[in-house]
């Protein structure tokens, strides 16, 4: 299987330029990909499949039993990410993270942004991950968002955009760990050939992060990892990240809070809880504080939080700097902390509470994606140019009736990647979700990060709910590249 | 470690042990039946009794056939103790414990499972040995992985306590229901169905071999001897028990002959009545009164296993924790 013939269709191409050919650093794989023989990529697609079914590295669908668990599909050609493009991402993701962060926590206590009009108060305290609960808290070191998987899509312009901000539970970085494994099982040479950035010590690094934020002078914490339990649908991931820091993964009914400390329910009794990555929504958390309904939750656990008894990553109240309305205002949130100018670009964002924004999002329904700000994972969405004159006019009614509620961008024609079909490549349409960890000492961005494909012809929508899939991603070493090229012509020499 | 973590683990080598066990008794089963060419169908419905599951079997099917036999104990979904559903549930519960399990162990329970669930999908059973063969197998397989892929700490002490209760439970039933079936069938003593009929009941407990060679000679009350009070075949009811002893002592750090809980005090007293145990006084007492006592007093340990360890008093703590707040 070869790449002749490949076409971008115009588009802005990860791997080739608009003449067809490799970009820089991936004319290593295009090459050995084209030196497979004949149904060899097939052959060891068919094995990557199989393996992540074996391993069960799967997704439970939501509304389905437990019978129905998914292999998140997989494609077996990475994406290539160049190091110097990596560097300004790393630097952007940082920047913005910083940003957040004080905001997060100017918001729950002296609330100066509001108070100098710079993001409209009501906009912020009407939010919907806005948390009262939190006002007046003082997390560890002043970090509120510990773990953040941002979204990026590249444009036509070949320029990079945050797409959203996920700071509550953003999940796939098991995926990113799993899919790296496979690959490197599957396709060992190709690996070895291109010099790439190690993913590897993400769980490492998350549990230094973690035992960092434990209330002062207890030597070893006890850190869990907090899930609603096997049927929610990032379930795997929970317990794949318990086990790569080998601790704990708890559910509601472990935990308990007891004479003010939280504990766990062990064989031989209570045992004291220091720090806990939860994996549940700040709704869920606690019946006392938040919804009481909440069946999932430890009763008296915010207080216990308050208190510094405990250590919660992510903070909760994190959700007000990622309602997709506050979204709009993240350059001039950067400007405002930290005297920078952005180093990655927002995408124009139209915000329908303004009237002159939704003027003109009322006028061209059919060229914007519209979004409302609470729905996450693909739903409550209209796609314009993909949508019929029906749809767009119960937008058009919803947006009016609830403007708070929406904002609209411009449809991006976001860049793609060739995927392997049954005897052909054909361009796909993705984007990008690195991680980062922000620790007392330092921020740590994950090199690479979830590369999710929209697997639909012409989609945009790369949502693993919606039929999305992902692939390996790969951040090549800096100044390497001439190296490797060399070291494997010597190689191809001996052969 | 977590109460809920050990529960899983218990109940997940307890359902894996199950299965493999039902998967053995078919298999026996079926191969006696195709060597006694008549009354053959009479030989399933005391399989299903050994599985404790009859009365379940007869709302659902009433006569026990071979088919309905093997489809009911198998595949059925409405069957809890079906190989099917002890499969599914191991894997549940070890999808609740996977980051505490190793890899490889999930790995084993994931295909394990996965292979039962397209067999369930195809209509004909054309090959059932190797079918229950490849169940087995598989349980072993998963026992192996699990001894030398996972810490021989607490986690693993209770799987193995669930696995040997499970176990000690299972040669006590097929013991009582097969003992009682083939006594009574005088014409066939001496014969040669006799040492068919026998062999098989020590095929279930995958004995034969092991029976042959400390025995010799098939002698029911030799076979009898071999099951319950056999100190090392790993399928015998003593050695399970003892087995499962050694799990306690090493979960509760007491030493033997003590205890510290209500578990561990059911289960020694359970250990000394089988290390001083006499067949003469077994027969004297009714093997089937004595297998009925056994059997009732396993269900009393994985009760107070139950109470001691997975549900324990931190309960009352929790309201108290309520009340304090």
């Amino acid at each position: 299987m070869r790449f002749t013939g490949y076409d971008t269709e115009g588009f802005y191409d990860e791997v080739f330029d608009e003449q067809g050919n490799p970009r820089p650093g991936a004319d290593l794989l295009i090459e050995r990909i084209n030196a497979l023989p004949d149904k060899e990529l097939h052959r060891r697609q068919k094995a990557a499949e199989k393996a992540l079914l074996n391993l069960g590295i799967t997704f439970n669908v939501y509304g389905s039993d437990a019978q129905t668990e998914k292999i998140f599909p997989f494609d077996i050609v990475p994406r290539i990410v160049q190091a110097d493009e990596w560097e300004v991402l790393e630097r952007g993701l940082k920047q913005r993270i910083k940003a957040l962060n004080a905001f997060i926590d100017d918001v729950y206590n002296e609330q100066k942004i509001l108070k100098d009009g710079i993001v409209p108060s009501e906009l912020v305290l009407s939010a919907d991950g806005f948390r009262k609960p939190c006002i007046g808290l003082k997390p560890p070191g002043g970090i509120w968002c510990h773990i953040t998987g941002t979204d990026l899509v590249r444009g036509g312009d070949g320029k990079y955009y945050v797409l959203e901000d996920n700071l509550r539970c953003p999940s796939g970085v098991s995926y990113v760990l799993e899919n790296r494994l496979i690959m490197k099982r599957t396709f060992p040479m190709v690996f070895d050939a291109c010099s790439v950035q190690p993913v590897t010590d993400y769980p490492s690094r998350l549990l230094e992060m973690l035992q960092g934020l434990a209330p002062q002078g207890i030597r070893s914490p006890n850190v869990v990892v907090w899930t609603p339990g096997i049927y929610n649908s990032a379930y795997f991931e929970h317990s794949f990240l318990a086990q790569q820091m080998g601790v704990p993964l708890v559910e509601g009914g472990d935990l308990v809070v007891n004479r003010g400390e939280v504990m766990m329910r062990t064989t031989k009794g209570l045992e004291k809880v220091d720090v806990i990555y939860r994996r549940i929504d700040d709704d869920f958390m606690d019946p006392k504080a938040f919804r009481a309904d909440s069946m999932l939750g430890v009763p008296g656990l915010m207080k216990a939080y308050s208190k510094g008894k405990v250590a919660l990553a992510n903070a909760p109240g994190t959700g007000v700097a990622d309602d997709k309305a506050v979204y709009a205002y993240v350059p001039e949130i950067i400007r405002y902390y930290l005297n920078e100018e952005p180093i990655l670009n927002n995408v124009p964002t139209y915000a329908c509470w303004r009237d002159e924004d939704r003027k003109y999002v009322l006028e061209n329904l059919d060229k914007l994606v519209v979004k409302a700000v609470n729905e996450s994972g693909g739903y409550g969405m209209l796609v314009g140019p993909h949508s019929t004159a029906e749809e767009q006019a119960e937008f058009a009614k919803r947006i009016e009736a609830n403007p708070r509620t929406y904002i609209a961008q411009p449809t991006l024609a976001l860049s793609r990647v060739p995927v392997l079909l049954e005897d052909h490549f054909e361009g796909r349409h993705v984007d990008l979700r690195p991680y980062i960890l922000y620790g007392k000492e330092s921020i740590y961005v994950l090199p690479g990060g979830l590369t999710r494909v929209a697997l639909k012809k012409g989609s945009l929508v790369v949502n693993s709910s919606q039929g999305g899939g992902s692939k390996d991603t790969w951040v090549l070493n800096a100044d390497d590249s001439s190296a490797t090229a060399s070291s494997m012509q010597q190689q191809q020499e001996v052969n | 470690m977590l109460s809920r973590v050990a529960n899983s683990m218990y109940w997940l080598n307890r359902y894996i042990e199950r299965a493999e066990n039902v998967a053995r008794f078919i298999d026996a089963n079926y191969h006696m039946t195709l060597d006694i060419p008549e009354g053959a169908s009479d030989q399933w419905q005391p399989l299903i009794n050994t599985t404790g599951d009859h009365e379940l079997f007869k709302k659902l099917h009433g006569e026990a056939t071979r088919e309905k036999a093997i489809e009911f104990l198998v595949f059925d979904r409405n069957n809890p103790n079906s190989i099917h559903s002890c499969v599914r549930a191991a894997r549940e519960n070890a999808r609740s414990v996977r980051e505490y399990i190793s890899s490889e162990m999930w790995e084993q329970i994931n295909t394990f499972y996965l292979m039962i669930n397209n067999a369930a999908k195809e209509v004909s059973m054309d090959l059932p040995h190797q079918f229950f063969v490849d169940i087995m197998t598989a349980s072993h397989t998963f026992i192996g992985i699990t001894d030398c892929t996972m810490n021989h700490g607490e986690g693993w002490h209770f799987g193995r306590l669930g696995r040997m209760l499970e176990r000690a439970d299972k040669t006590s039933r097929i013991l009582d229901v097969k003992y009682f079936i083939l006594l009574p069938s005088v014409d066939y003593i001496g014969s040669p169905y006799d040492n068919i009929l026998w062999g098989a009941l020590l095929r279930s407990a995958s004995a034969f071999e092991m029976y042959r060679k400390q025995y010799g000679r098939i002698d029911p009350k030799k076979i009898v001897e071999f099951l319950l009070l056999s100190a090392t075949f790993p399928r015998a009811v003593h050695y399970s028990v003892v087995t499962a002893m050694i799990s306690m002592n090493n979960i509760t750090g007491s030493s033997r002959g003590t205890f510290s809980n209500k578990a561990e005090q059911s289960l020694g007293r359970l250990l000394s009545e089988f290390d001083f145990a006499a067949l003469d006084d077994i027969f004297t007492q009714g093997l089937h009164e004595y297998l009925d006592g056994a059997q009732s007093r396993i269900n009393d340990v994985g009760a107070a296993v139950q109470k001691t360890f997975f549900s324990p008093q931190v309960e009352e703590v929790a309201t108290e924790a309520r009340i304090n707040e």
